[in-house]
């Protein structure tokens, strides 16, 4: 016999950002939350304290703040009628787990997505006509617009203490930051953060190739700050530790530092964590759900019940849990018929190396995980996608994230692996090193989808979710193009060599290659329950007491990271359920 | 930085002599052994650094032990660029690591069937970490017997040694039991692991290799210098324990 629990107004599964973010909204709206985490719980401090935080063995090779795919993974294929395998060891994409989620261990790249982000489609069709689309390709406009999110990108701005300088502020171009950008309400939280040498040489190439740099928006603060909720942040101290570790400076923003301490202190609030959520219950229609079930710390059956279900977790693990529970339909690419899975889409990401001789101090070791330099000449409405000859765009930035010799240095072209000939070029290249990237948008295909693998089981006993995704020609085109205007860019920094990955023609998706964890789409937000999974509040069409906030709502990638535009989301979706779904539960878009 | 507090011995071929006489050149095959020791050229004469490595194996097994003591030594070799690995004490890492959760398989997914899949599946195998190691060396071992008169890879001359390294890195040889591309990678990395990591797990002795890349390890604050460009970094290397160092 399951123990079942006193039942709560509502329950949150995951506490990463989304999390965080609900548990406060729904807290400050009166409501008794408990929120399920499947890992540990984890604070800056002891959990992220210097030293031991920034042990690279343990944080990059052991990961200790990631998922151990041990518990849960994924199988991927590249086609639907290839045979899934099990993505056995991290590479191409990384969850976490534990309190804070990835939103504990992601760099920083704080970006909104740009006006024309939300339409797409029609945007392309409009000015390329219908037949610019490649068959197959599987875009949606987003059924809101960048107007609706504009005070929500602005507000979780501010409780991360995002540093950047705005480039349109209330409708006029202002010095300094993006001039492409939709418009802002005001001014970044803090002033950008000092660049690097790599960041100050790419405002050299981007001015001389004519385009228009300005400061990444960086989620690492550049000052002292103290965010909406009271919390304090410190200034980025460039330790060089963000992606994989968790911040040891209350600088990197995460719900750790910026949400978590205010909701320890609340009453309505009870966190349970190594709390594995299995599924969740629904009623024998399957219109509404009950609760959810999860196995407690000591692995005993557990259900939950609730008014009101949240799915918290990273992108890929909502569209499990809702393909595990029976929440709609799953889609099938044969029929195009069903919505739990659709238009799985990612990050379409690139390197460009760059050596310079013993005099060009670049100190790989300095770093800061969202600052750096960015343009967005070759994005959104300043491509001219007919000349390109692909849907979406891209940014070209300078980052430098950190690197310690064990996450790896990077060599020039033609240096072997090992022996003295590699002594001496790591020797040579570490100190003097830096790299450019380009970041492209990512298409949604009829053929790139996520299900249930038929074979493969996770620790727990329930099917693995299964990833069918390969690049497709509009996305390879796009990345030899961008890697080509960003090498062309970087000549006039003149390095001693220069390597580049451009994807080729014939290339599949490599899962063994980290490319980001920017994993997107899944149980997408639409205006057509035929179509969408979630509604434009996202809101489950099928089980309207069902929201899922996330990565996984975007019904194809940007060019940019995505934590700012699910952070705007998620309060998006919370001011709809505060001021009109606790009002009047039920569906709050008719079908 | 003044208050290094390493142990710096006078750089003698002796010292080099020493600083490895930990490689059990005792057992069979002492001839092949003695003569892997030997400089090659002029430029390996540079002493070897830091104190003999007294530490003995409680995974590895002898014959293991004695491949590792020449095949690490391919990898990152003592040279006019810096220290090798073995002296920086790679071998006791890697017999520590190999006992680790991570080394048995804790984070991977292990779980079969276990499928033949493109290479960009990743590995698909069914072995951890740690027996990737040891049935890579098992399998090399063999098939030096099967081709060299029924001497073990470490009694090759260096030259054989590297040849055999290169071959198992480009996938050209096979191995009855394992991917020999897949056991040259997983030692290369956990050589260089061995190199880089902090001290504290058993290699980068005194931070050896941090000083030859100018690394300054868990310094984890560089605020002051995001924006000097006109002089190295000069601060030593610190690590885990707070040890500190100078660059060379």
């Amino acid at each position: 016999m399951a123990i079942v629990k006193s039942k709560v107004d509502a329950v949150i599964v995951g506490m990463g950002w989304t999390g965080a973010i609900m548990a406060k909204e729904l807290t400050d709206a009166g409501l008794n939350v408990v929120c399920l985490e499947r890992g540990p719980d984890r604070d800056t401090q002891p959990d992220f304290s210097y030293p031991r935080n920034i042990d690279e063995l343990e944080g990059s090779v052991h990961r200790k703040y990631l998922q151990a795919l041990s518990k849960e993974t994924v199988t991927i294929r590249h086609g639907v009628n290839d045979t899934a395998v099990p993505y056995r060891q991290m590479g191409s994409f990384k969850p976490g787990t534990g309190v804070g989620g990835a939103g504990s261990h992601w760099s920083g790249c704080h970006f909104r997505a740009l006006p024309e982000d939300f339409k797409v489609r029609s945007n392309t069709e409009q000015r390329y006509g219908k037949k610019f689309i490649p068959e197959g390709m599987a875009i949606q406009d987003f059924p809101i617009s960048y107007e609706d999110l504009e005070p929500h990108f602005d507000h979780f701005e501010y409780v991360c203490g995002t540093s950047g300088k705005a480039g349109v502020l209330n409708g006029k171009v202002v010095a300094g930051g993006n001039p492409f950008e939709g418009s802002r309400s005001r001014e970044f939280a803090l002033p950008p953060n000092p660049d690097y040498l790599g960041a100050e040489l790419f405002y050299k190439a981007a001015n001389n190739a004519g385009y228009h740099p300005y400061p990444i928006p960086a989620a690492n603060a550049s000052a002292p700050y103290v965010n909406p909720y009271g919390m304090q942040m410190g200034p980025c101290n460039f330790c060089g530790f963000c992606s994989d570790y968790g911040c040891l400076n209350y600088s990197k923003a995460s719900p750790n530092a910026c949400i978590m301490p205010l909701l320890r202190m609340r009453k309505g609030f009870e966190l349970r964590t190594h709390a594995q959520v299995m599924k969740v219950n629904l009623t024998a229609d399957k219109k509404k759900a009950t609760g959810v079930s999860y196995l407690d710390a000591q692995g005993r059956e557990t259900e939950q019940p609730a008014d009101l279900v949240l799915l918290c977790a990273f992108s890929l693990f909502n569209v499990h849990l809702m393909l595990l529970s029976g929440i709609g339909e799953q889609y099938d690419p044969a029929t195009k018929t069903g919505t739990i899975g659709r238009n799985y889409s990612y990050q379409n990401l690139n390197r460009v190396s760059m050596f310079f001789d013993e005099t060009v101090q670049a100190n790989q070791f300095i770093g800061i995980g969202g600052g750096g330099a960015v343009i967005d000449d070759l994005n959104g409405k300043q491509l001219d996608n007919a000349a390109a000859g692909f849907v979406g765009g891209g940014v070209i930035w300078a980052r430098q994230p950190g690197t310690g010799p064990v996450r790896g240095i990077p060599t020039p072209p033609g240096v072997p692996n090992w022996g003295s000939a590699w002594k001496k070029s790591v020797k040579e290249s570490f100190r003097h090193s830096f790299y450019y990237e380009v970041q492209g948008s990512c298409m949604a295909y009829e053929d790139a989808f996520l299900s249930l693998d038929p074979t493969y089981k996770d620790a727990f006993g329930r099917p693995l979710l299964r990833m069918t995704f390969d690049w497709h020609n509009n996305e390879i085109k796009a990345s030899q193009f961008l890697v080509e205007k960003a090498t062309d860019m970087c000549k006039v920094l003149a390095p001693l060599s220069m390597k580049g990955d451009a994807k080729k023609e014939d290339g599949h998706y490599n899962v063994t290659q980290y490319q980001s964890t920017h994993t997107c789409g899944g149980a997408i937000m639409g205006d057509n329950p035929k179509t969408s999974a979630l509604n434009r509040y996202l809101q489950s069409w099928d089980v309207s007491n069902v929201f899922v906030p996330g990565a996984n709502a975007f019904p194809q990638n940007n060019a940019y990271n995505p934590t700012g535009m699910v952070g705007a989301l998620t309060y998006w979706m919370a001011k709809a359920i505060r001021e009109m779904y606790l009002k009047n539960p039920g569906p709050l878009v008719q079908a | 930085m003044s208050d290094d507090n390493e142990v710096k011995p006078a750089p003698t071929r002796r010292s080099l002599i020493k600083g490895m006489v930990f490689i059990p050149i005792g057992v069979a095959g002492a001839a092949g052994a003695v003569k892997a020791l030997q400089p090659a050229n002029a430029a390996d004469a540079v002493a070897a650094e830091g104190k003999p490595n007294d530490y003995k194996p409680t995974f590895f097994n002898d014959v293991e032990w004695r491949f590792l003591g020449a095949a690490v030594d391919r990898l990152i070799p003592h040279d006019q660029h810096g220290p090798g690995a073995i002296e920086l004490g790679a071998l006791e890492f890697l017999d520590r690591h190999m006992q680790t959760p991570f080394a048995a398989g804790d984070i991977w997914y292990m779980q079969g069937p276990f499928l033949q899949a493109a290479p960009e599946f990743g590995y698909q195998g069914k072995l951890p970490l740690r027996d990737i190691i040891r049935v890579g060396i098992k399998n090399m071992n063999a098939y030096c017997a099967s081709q060299f008169g029924g001497k073990a890879f470490a009694d090759l001359d260096i030259k054989k040694q590297e040849e055999l390294l290169k071959a198992a890195e480009g996938g050209k040889l096979k191995f009855d039991d394992i991917s020999a591309k897949l056991f040259f990678s997983s030692l290369l990395n956990e050589t260089r692991n061995s190199y880089f990591s902090d001290p504290k797990h058993g290699g980068n002795k005194d931070m050896g290799a941090w000083k030859m890349i100018g690394y300054p390890g868990m310094r984890g604050d560089y605020l002051d210098w995001v924006t000097v460009r006109d002089k190295p970094y000069p601060i030593g290397p610190v690590d885990m324990n707070g040890h500190r160092g100078e660059y060379k």
